[in-house]
């Protein structure tokens, strides 16, 4: 293909001249060129809606996000639309932009971010605020929304961490909670008509006509008003129209929806280079410190053969030699042996590796695992049994018993494995340093069954440790954080009783970095309103890249958190290690995730009297409140049917 | 097994791609074009694919080579084209040959490169060449891995002249002044790469651009010590393979290569 073509549609709007002057200064300068496989460059006049789409990290993590893979082909399907990329610059070409004025742009034409109507944002985590910022200021857009006139993009936020949108309320238009592929249609929808009037009553009247359909929050049109102490008093809609609560979105029928289609395969190296689909959507296991679980409510499955039909043509479309079955518990799909079987037969010619992100103990059985190794690497095993004592496993809900652990470890090491890793949380409600100091005890006995069953002492199991992050929408919500200090000594301990251990000790690996991060993100996920000018103190003092430990800055943080909350009589303490009680307003409670209140509460009850309870795909409903409240119900398998091999595989037509 | 020489491209934006980048992008779009690639041995197969010579990261090129082994003949022209189609605009498979001889390597001795200054008056870039040319040697400096490294940068470059100006690039602007070099320099021993050339310009006679060098490679080969040009590496492999003609499209791209 001649480069002129790509080259010629470049609109007069683009930047890249002034920036290509500045590529040879930079690292890894083709991560702002663009140009990748089957990525998407409409004619600009054509279109009359034109979304600029941001996955608030360094490219090399943006560019797999199946978020914003999924919604910029979404929209590039739709005649009149279009949708091009934008991720965040590193340190040295912001510089570089800010000294020679180049406005922060899209990868696929270098469009100024400024021109576009609409600027949406995916957040996976809150570590990617301040990003936000670095991107609006760059690309000349007012930081804060309020001061923002006609020509600006309106902000929308989407990603799990829009389901409590209160910290960065300031800085965005508005929020999307819940899936995004119907919701970009419908505010697209808005804005068209918007426009094609003639923009009537401005900026204003264009929210007023988003939040009007009950799916958008405008953060402004709703006013917090506070308690003596602090707390909040209630959340009132301040426009006539405006919903009191704001509904999040879900897409019943992953069949109809089989994006990415063609999912871009970028030259420069990212973290995922696989060819990714989502197997199912939600998950009902109930763990209690997992909001991905909570919010994503109800199960629905992609059938097996939409999934073959998925794989067989993205694999076509990229060249990719692995393939990642997506989704927040995958060997809980109903029929995920066929389908790994099903895949394994087709691609074993072609080397085509599969890869199961995350599996659970219970759901994992050997057979399953051979099929996953078949084309590939049998390299590591991965579970996540997160409690270290089966206490705190009732109290989080990982119904997962440590006898189950073992059986699987064991099964895994008589076929072969050599290494086993597994995950689990310090920090949990109710934990004592027992509960912790028992993770040394797991992995003891992975190690003495592992050497057992395979007759070697070269086998390992490295424990790796998160701090627990209390989150919105989760019967946890209400749960005071652990400290950054008490997680740390916690951790010394088992780390010196793992490290003690003379006969099993140096089989164990241990990861753990320390508890600072948490307490940031813990501030960030359930802040409030008064959070943003903690946020925008951050950013101002230069903070970029929270995500990234080299770049993380604790002492900013708390600094900046200090000095700005100081002004309402509270501090860092008072959102992450506070216990919140039965009457307190939440930041988030005007934003319906589905979950009644009262269950959240009942479960959190549960939890603290070690009470468990099962998954409704499997057991009577528990009334969580979703379906009803979403009009929606599970959709699971199985279908019985079968992964037919492909009639022409491996074929070149020379 | 059929090894077949490719010649290949490095256009517009995609010229910072590095080399690591694009050969993962060249081993996709095998997959894509379904070829039937030999494998090497081994725990982790790969798929026999050499390369020769990577222009370095930031600078196109017009002539990069590499080889590949398949299980199954292909006619080369074919290929080509499904190539092409499964890479990004950029990076364009322009050339295409079955290897029936060996050493590609080996006829890779020297290099073509174009050096568009923009912001720098022709005249004064003419004057810098013809001073770089006449010096005995050219002492510059680098920055390594191992530091900083000094070095010659004048016995490796074959020629240096100016070079036709054709019209600016739609997206450039055109109310400055663009001065062109043509490089001729030979592969060494450590390498003296344009770059180095550049840092030899400013040396000798002060040349500063503006603006980075926009650097594109334009053909590499073997050089005629003789009339000081470089011919096309794969024509060998095309002689060989008469008395059939080569393909047309082919040919048609063989022959825009400058030399």
């Amino acid at each position: 293909m001649p480069a002129d073509a790509a080259e010629s549609a470049l609109s007069v709007s683009s930047v890249f001249p002034q920036l290509e002057a500045l590529l040879p200064h930079v690292q890894k300068p083709i991560q702002y060129v663009g140009g990748e496989l089957n990525s998407t460059v409409k004619p600009w006049e054509d279109c009359d809606v034109r979304w600029a789409l941001m996955y608030p990290d360094a490219y090399e993590v943006g560019l797999p996000n199946q978020g914003v893979m999924i919604l910029y082909e979404v929209l590039n399907e739709q005649r009149g639309v279009l949708a091009e990329r934008t991720y965040s610059v590193w340190p040295d070409l912001e510089a570089l932009m800010r000294e020679h004025d180049v406005p922060q742009f899209t990868v696929d034409s270098h469009r100024p971010v400024r021109a576009f109507d609409l600027f949406g944002l995916s957040f996976s985590t809150e570590l990617g605020y301040t990003n936000m910022l670095t991107a609006l200021d760059l690309a000349g857009i007012p930081l804060e929304a309020r001061d923002r006139g006609l020509d600006d993009p309106v902000v929308v936020a989407g990603g799990h961490a829009a389901f409590n949108p209160e910290p960065i309320a300031d800085f965005i238009d508005c929020a999307v909670l819940g899936d995004g592929e119907q919701a970009v249609l419908e505010i697209t929808a808005v804005v068209r008509a918007w426009k094609a009037e003639g923009r009537p009553g401005g900026r204003e009247e264009l929210l007023l006509r988003l939040a009007r359909t009950g799916g958008v929050y405008v953060p402004g049109f709703y006013d917090v008003e506070y308690l003596p102490d602090g707390r909040i008093a209630r959340v009132v809609p301040n426009r006539s129209g405006v919903p009191w609560r704001v509904s999040k979105h879900t897409v019943m029928d992953l069949d109809e929806w089989p994006y990415p289609k063609q999912p871009l395969v970028p030259l420069a190296e990212t973290v995922h280079e696989r060819m990714s689909v989502e197997i199912f959507r939600g998950c009902t296991r109930g763990c209690r410190f997992c909001q991905a679980g909570m919010i994503t409510r109800p199960v629905r499955e992609r059938s097996i053969t939409g999934i073959g039909e998925m794989v067989d043509k993205g694999l076509k479309a990229t060249g990719f030699e692995e393939v990642g079955l997506l989704s927040l518990s995958s060997a809980d799909h109903s029929e995920i042996g066929e389908i790994a079987k099903g895949l394994a037969d087709r691609y074993e010619d072609d080397k085509i590796g599969l890869s199961l992100p995350s599996t659970r103990v219970d759901a994992f059985n050997i057979d399953l695992a051979d099929e996953l190794t078949r084309n590939g690497r049998r390299s590591g095993l991965t579970f996540a049994p997160e409690g270290g004592s089966e206490r705190i496993r009732k109290v989080i809900n990982k119904m997962v018993s440590e006898d189950d652990l073992i059986r699987t470890v064991a099964t895994a090491y008589g076929n072969g494995w050599r290494q086993v890793k597994l995950y689990f949380m310090c920090g949990l409600p109710t934990e004592t340093d027992d509960d912790v100091l028992q993770i040394a005890d797991m992995a003891t006995r992975v190690i003495q069954k592992g050497r057992e069953v395979s007759g070697s002492g070269d086998i390992r199991c490295t424990v790796s440790i998160g701090g627990f992050v209390p989150k919105p929408h989760t019967p946890f919500q209400w749960a005071p954080q652990l400290s950054a200090e008490q997680t740390d000594a916690r951790l010394q301990k088992l780390r010196d009783k793992i490290r003690g251990d003379k006969k099993y000790g140096r089989s164990i690996g241990f990861r753990y970095h320390d508890g600072k991060p948490g307490i940031v993100e813990g501030l960030l996920s359930r802040g409030d309103r008064r959070i943003g000018a903690v946020i925008r103190a951050v950013y101002d003092d230069g903070g970029r890249f929270d995500g990234w430990r080299e770049h993380f800055s604790y002492d900013r943080w708390m600094s900046c958190a200090d000095k700005a909350l100081e002004t309402f009589g509270l501090d860092v303490d008072w959102y992450t290690t506070r216990e919140r009680g039965y009457e307190e307003v939440l930041p988030w409670d005007h934003l319906d995730s589905g979950l009644d209140k009262e269950w959240l509460w009942e479960d959190w009850q549960d939890a603290l009297d070690e009470t468990e309870v099962e998954d409704c795909r499997w057991t009577p409903c528990f009334d969580c409140g979703v379906c009803p409240a979403m009009d929606t119900a599970i959709q699971i398998g199985p279908t019985g049917r079968k992964l037919l091999p492909l009639t022409v595989t491996g074929q070149g037509d020379g | 097994m059929q090894r077949i020489r490719l010649r290949y491209t490095k256009r517009g934006r995609l010229r910072f791609t590095s080399h690591r980048d694009f050969q993962r992008a060249f081993e996709r779009a095998l997959r894509r074009a379904e070829v039937p690639m030999a494998y090497s041995a081994g725990f982790t197969p790969h798929p026999k694919v050499s390369y020769a010579n990577a222009a370095p990261t930031g600078t196109g090129s017009e002539a990069e080579y590499l080889e590949i082994a398949l299980t199954e003949a292909r006619d080369p022209e074919t290929l080509r084209r499904l190539l092409d189609t499964s890479l990004p605009a950029g990076l364009d498979i322009v050339d295409a040959v079955e290897a029936r001889t060996s050493g590609l390597a080996d006829r890779l001795t020297a290099s073509v490169w174009e050096l568009r200054l923009d912001g720098v008056d022709p005249a004064e870039a003419e004057h810098a060449a013809a001073a770089f040319t006449a010096a005995g040697g050219v002492e510059v400096q680098r920055r390594t891995k191992s530091g900083l490294r000094t070095f010659d940068a004048r016995a490796a470059v074959v020629s240096l002249r100016t070079g036709p100006t054709d019209p600016p690039p739609a997206d450039r602007p055109t109310d400055r002044p663009c001065a062109i070099l043509r490089l001729v320099v030979r592969h060494v021993t450590p390498a003296v790469r344009p770059d180095d050339v550049l840092s030899g310009l400013r040396a000798v006679a002060d040349l500063a651009p503006p603006v980075p060098a926009a650097v594109t490679r334009l053909a590499q080969g073997l050089l005629d010590e003789e009339t000081g040009a470089v011919t096309d590496p794969l024509a060998p492999d095309r002689e060989a393979a008469a008395p059939e003609p080569p393909s047309a499209p082919a040919a048609a791209a063989a022959a825009k290569a400058p030399a």
